[in-house]
């Protein structure tokens, strides 16, 4: 086991690793992400043709999961500088990460018909 | 004395009486870390403590530009379908637009890269390989942030 990476289990740890991971996630996608918008300076065919397949099903399913890892960081985040800046914020983790992950599952609900809609009328037909 | 002799908050006396007294007090011993004027300028700077509030106040603000970011480009106006050269020229003919994704792309990859550098740090243990992980990792970082905004600044709607 790597140095400095031994943590106590529960709630703490676990929010912890997803922060991490999607963390992570989120960069590597950053990379593409502005390498493919530089394509705008290639020619608008270039950009169009690349962006055309990231309207098939498979990539948006890819999205939802963007979205989902987004959606946790950044709500996760918040309630982590909530727990160092707060008074009462390490008292409250537990309240504030279920908290997040309600809220999450809300936000990921109403993403599903803007994000998968599309695809679902390419898979099934309109 | 007796040290067998118990006290209310349960720690033993000390053996031995005192050397000192109120009129003939212990010389006072100077902390051994106060600041003078001779003392030198730290060597180290504030870089591990800046970087943990950037981490934190830079989080606030990506909250809002990436949730509208991903608002206007995933679920307003028919999502992902919608979106195209000409989608993208007409958000870039607002100088609005183009600061708001050039403080995005700034924001975020420094987010993530100062982010990245302490996952590194965690789990890279030979020097050899921290060392070529953070080179890899910089390198990215910069390329992405110039290439990034060399295209919203150079972004020419009439290319063809
Ligand atoms: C959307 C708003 C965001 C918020 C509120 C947010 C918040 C935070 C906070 C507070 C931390 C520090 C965690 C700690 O010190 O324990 C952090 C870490 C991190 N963030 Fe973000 N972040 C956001 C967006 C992003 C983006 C866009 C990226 C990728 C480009 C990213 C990548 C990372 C990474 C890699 C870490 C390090 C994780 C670790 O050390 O375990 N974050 N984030």
């Amino acid at each position: 086991m790597p140095a400095g990476t031994l943590y106590r289990g529960r709630e703490g740890m676990w929010s912890w690793v997803a922060h991490r991971v999607t963390g992570v996630l989120i960069f590597f996608f950053l990379f593409v992400h502005v390498l493919d918008t530089a394509l705008v300076r290639v020619s608008p065919e270039a950009y169009d043709t690349v962006v055309a397949t990231y309207k098939t099903p498979i990539v948006a399913l890819l999205e939802y999961g963007l979205v989902a890892a987004i959606l946790f960081h950044a709500l996760n985040g918040l309630r982590v500088i909530a727990v160092d800046f707060w008074v009462k914020g390490a008292r409250y983790q537990k309240q504030m990460l279920w908290t997040v992950v309600a809220l999450w599952v809300v936000l990921m609900i109403g993403a599903i018909y803007p994000v998968l809609g599309h695809a679902a009328r390419e898979l099934f037909g309109s | 004395m007796s040290t067998t002799e118990s006290t209310a908050s349960g720690i033993g006396p000390v053996e031995g009486a005192s050397l000192y007294t109120v009129d003939n007090p212990a010389p006072l011993i100077e902390a051994p870390r106060a600041r003078t004027k001779k003392t030198p300028k730290s060597t180290r700077g504030n870089f591990e403590m800046v970087a943990w509030l950037f981490m934190r106040l830079s989080g606030v603000v990506l909250v809002v530009l990436v949730i509208g970011h991903l608002l206007i480009q995933l679920v307003l106006d028919g999502g992902v379908s919608k979106i195209g050269f000409a989608f993208v020229a007409g958000r870039w003919a607002s100088p609005f637009w183009q600061v708001w994704d050039l403080a995005m792309l700034w924001l975020a990859m420094l987010h993530g890269g100062n982010g990245l550098r302490t996952v590194i740090n965690d789990y890279a243990e030979r020097p050899n390989t921290r060392l070529w992980l953070k080179g890899l990792l910089y390198t990215a970082t910069v390329f992405t942030i110039l290439l990034g905004t060399l295209v919203i600044f150079t972004f020419d709607p009439n290319i063809r």
